[in-house]
């Protein structure tokens, strides 16, 4: 079982460190979404299969879109020469290879779970839930608040205000 | 199941932390120092999920949770801040946006 931890954690410092790294900002993205399904492996074997889920579904499915959406928004860090094409293998082989690594050691991770885990092993998503809503009730509620004002924030910030100046007080 | 030594797991969050940590103070464009910033949230999160896991107590778990809800309103902030950003100044770098620095 501990052979899988270690080849996840190698399988996400090296993408880690690819992302942070990189040169094309949609290149960098896509070794940080890797990373993220490397750590949520990880937390799979850490007996949180429900937060493994999350990292996967919120972390990698939400946020990183996001945050490839604003990227290709901007347009910037696309070069758009010879060297872009999906026929260089130096573009993908390294991600390739880290990606089928990481779904090889998670399959037989899969695989060597013991049929029927004991009960106390292994935290369930109800015991989460039911800790969520009883003791943190009152931070899930600040929580709430949280994304209320970050939609707000959101909106306001993410609005193009239209200048209204006379044009002869424009500056040339 | 999983006997990995608790020193090495906060070990590996460690290191993504100091990736993490190591990205932001060296890159200047804006996305990466965004994406710097969610390395160190996760592996923040990570040894929230590797004490829950030592423990055998949800709470962790849903420190992770709450961990997510912060994340993504910073990112909802911060891509908005960064679009007015890119909008005014036609960059991206961190370096450039110095208005507010006193120049004697």
């Amino acid at each position: 079982m501990n052979i899988f931890f270690y080849i996840a954690a190698v399988v996400a410092i090296i993408s880690t460190i690819m992302a942070i790294s990189g040169k094309n900002a949609i290149h960098s993205l896509l070794f940080l979404i890797l990373s993220l399904l490397a750590v949520s492996v990880i937390f799979y074997l850490l007996n949180a299969p429900f937060i493994a889920a999350l990292e996967v579904i919120i972390y990698a499915g939400a946020i990183m879109v996001l945050f490839i959406f604003v990227t290709m928004m901007l347009n910037v860090g696309i070069e758009n020469k010879n060297g872009n094409k999906l026929t260089n293998p130096r573009k993908w082989i390294v991600s390739s290879i880290l990606a089928a690594i990481l779904l090889v050691d998670f399959i037989l991770a899969l695989k060597n779970v013991p049929a029927s885990p004991s009960v106390d092993q292994v935290i369930l998503p109800k015991q989460v839930g039911i800790s969520l809503f009883s003791t943190y009730l009152l931070a899930v509620e600040i929580a709430a608040i949280l994304l209320m004002a970050g939609v707000i924030g959101a909106y306001h910030l993410g609005s193009q205000k239209k200048k209204v100046t006379h044009r002869f007080l424009e500056k040339k | 199941m999983l006997t990995v030594p608790i020193e090495i797991q906060i070990l590996f969050a460690g290191i993504l932390f100091l990736l993490g940590l190591i990205g932001l103070l060296v890159r200047r464009n804006m996305i990466y120092m965004l994406m710097s910033i969610e390395i160190m949230f996760n592996s923040a999160g990570l040894v929230f999920v590797i004490a829950a896991n030592h423990w055998k107590q949800p709470d962790g778990q849903v420190m992770f949770i709450f961990i997510l809800a912060v994340t993504a309103v910073e990112v909802a902030i911060g891509l908005a801040l960064l679009l007015q950003v890119y909008h005014h100044f036609k960059t991206l770098d961190a370096d450039s946006v110095n208005k507010l620095k006193d120049y004697n």
